[in-house]
């Protein structure tokens, strides 16, 4: 599959030669694409396939707990010291700003992970640190829109269930999880979407390496973070090259927000 | 039915029923335990930036200093001499902030205010759906784009100024939804009245509905503050930073964010250090801002 790059440079327009292989045949280190005469191919399958490991796990670790945090704010305690406090540090985690989660996964999770898994690559900076840490950020994301949802479910539906005879268990999984599941499902899309863009937490951490990542235990690069640690040296190529990845991660990004944001308002107008 | 099989019926509904009350009790086991797990994280990126970065914000040499100029870091670093302080990103996240702020807020408010006032239009609607847009999109992209079209196109060059633009563009989207959430709460009855008195339409908007939402308009705009104020990401290549403290706007500047950046990658323990404490000073600064929105929120709601 091949997207021609229509985009021209300030100086030069490579047009006919600008390709971005997403199949990734010569992929590789992006840096030294001068050196070969006929080089004129940039991959952005590594990147790709980063990215979308990286979110993906991240969605995976976090989900049971946001999860857990929107039930038990939305059904188990409702109001209360307990609930203000998980309320007020769910909004503290969201607004820290990104570079710190960074800084702090940097010299804490990375070591943390490395120690744990001494076999895994780049002394703690890979995949997996990055997952994790991208999985705190988005946690407060998810939690807080399917809290919401979970508080509008009718009581009189609740007490229907309880009325059968159903325990608290069997009311959240029978009752207010089908009934709040396409918002708890936008709440999903919408952290997705921050953990596929997400640069600087993930810049510090994921080990900055050019290559398609076997394991989650092995160095990699999303195009987040490809982008900040080469745009501002890259040459004219690179910069068109490193533009068009922006291009396929805005794509992206812009399909889950806008059926995130799709299932919100299906879900106001209910 | 003879008294054993009864026993027997008895026997399995009970179990059963023990059963759900178990796994009702694991499962609330389960909620409780993870959600408080949750909060873990936090505290563990507070004590860690507290106890490393304190310390510093009582050295005034790390708020007023700056780096000698005129030489590279590494050089610094080699000859073992203090790396300075925090002012230049200080002064630059306050500038830029400012400047993002500032152009920000006009078009954010008035384009509010139209989609209040156009509610069915089609202009409005799709003004909706790319307001929604930019709100998804991640921050590296407003680099690039502010990159491509300022610093490189219009030769505006890494410059304080691109890096307000592309802060601006990140802020719009809170200001436009905020304001327009707080004008359609305004009553059309207060608008009638003034309309009724023959006052035209500008001075309705400009003297009775902007005033009456103007707490609305204040959040929003704290909100905004909060999210750009530790954004690193677009400034990268727009901002660019600055060793030294710098007042030109049209100049590279430094902000606290890309201060922590560059520091944190470096491999000098003095300017680690100092990406401690410019970590503490910045989560400090984000902090204040997020209690003052909740301040402003709840003394000062809009209410009709």
């Amino acid at each position: 599959m091949f997207i021609p790059q229509t985009l021209t440079t300030n100086d030069v327009s490579y047009g006919a030669v600008q390709i971005i292989d997403i199949i990734g045949e010569r992929y590789g280190s992006i840096t030294n694409y001068i050196s070969e005469d006929d080089q004129r191919w940039f991959g952005g399958m590594p990147f790709i396939i980063g990215t979308l490991m990286t979110s993906i796990l991240a969605l995976l670790i976090s989900l049971p707990f946001s999860m857990a945090i929107a039930i038990f704010l939305g059904e188990y305690f409702t109001s209360g010291i307990i609930s203000d406090i998980l309320k007020t540090t769910n909004e503290l985690l969201a607004g820290i700003p990104s570079i710190i989660y960074g800084f702090w996964a940097f010299t804490f999770i990375g070591p943390l992970v490395y120690q744990l898994f001494p076999f895994s690559e780049g002394g703690g900076s890979n995949i997996l640190t990055a997952s994790l840490v991208l999985a705190i950020m988005i946690i407060p994301y998810s939690a807080s829109l399917a809290r919401e949802v979970i508080n509008l479910v009718p009581a009189d539906l609740k007490e229907a269930a309880y009325a059968m005879g159903g325990t608290r268990y069997e009311v959240v999984r029978r009752v207010i999880i089908p009934y709040s599941s396409s918002g708890i499902l936008a709440g999903i899309l919408l952290a997705f979407g921050r953990a596929l863009g997400e640069t600087m937490a993930v810049t510090l951490v994921i080990g900055n390496k050019n290559d398609v990542p076997l394991s989650i235990f092995s160095s990699g690069q999303t195009i987040a973070s490809l982008i900040a640690s080469k745009y501002a040296e890259g040459g004219t190529m690179q910069i068109a090259a490193l533009t068009e990845l922006g291009l396929i991660l805005f794509v992206i990004t812009l399909v889950f927000g806008l059926l995130g944001r799709y299932l919100i308002k299906k879900l106001s107008v209910r | 039915m003879s008294d054993k099989k009864k026993d027997k019926i008895k026997e399995t509904v009970n179990s059963a029923v023990r059963k759900n009350i178990l796994k009702d009790r694991i499962f609330e086991g389960l909620v409780i335990t993870l959600s408080l797990l949750s909060i873990v994280p936090l505290i563990f990126i507070l004590s860690y930036i507290f106890a490393k970065g304190f310390p510093k914000l009582f050295i005034p040499e790390f708020w007023v200093g700056i780096p000698p100029s005129g030489q590279s870091k590494n050089v610094i670093e080699a000859v073992g001499m203090n790396v300075g302080g925090i002012a230049n990103g200080i002064i630059g996240t306050f500038l830029i902030v400012l400047m993002g702020g500032l152009i920000a807020v006009p078009f954010g408010v008035l384009t509010g205010v139209y989609l209040a006032e156009n509610r069915q239009s089609k202009v409005a609607n799709a003004i909706r759906v790319a307001v929604d847009m930019i709100q998804g999109i991640p921050s590296i992209i407003f680099g690039i784009f502010v990159n491509i079209w300022w610093v490189t196109t219009m030769k505006g060059g890494y410059s304080a100024i691109a890096g307000s633009v592309s802060l601006a563009l990140m802020m719009l989207p809170i200001v436009i939804k905020s304001t327009e959430e707080t004008m359609i709460l305004i009553p059309d009855s207060l608008k009638e009245a003034a309309v009724a008195l023959g006052t035209p339409y500008y001075k309705v908007l400009l003297r009775i509905v902007l005033p009456a939402g103007l707490s609305g308009i204040v959040t929003g705009v704290l909100v905004g503050i909060t999210r750009i104020a530790g954004e690193t990401a677009p400034l990268l290549f727009t901002a660019f930073g600055n060793p030294n403290i710098n007042l030109n706007v049209t100049e590279p500047m430094e902000t606290l964010p890309t201060l922590i950046y560059n520091n944190a990658r470096s491999a000098s323990p003095n300017l680690i250090e100092n990406a401690w404490g410019a970590s503490a000073a910045l989560v400090i600064i984000v902090l204040i801002l997020n209690i003052l929105t909740k301040v402003v929120v709840n003394r000062w709601k809009v209410k009709f």
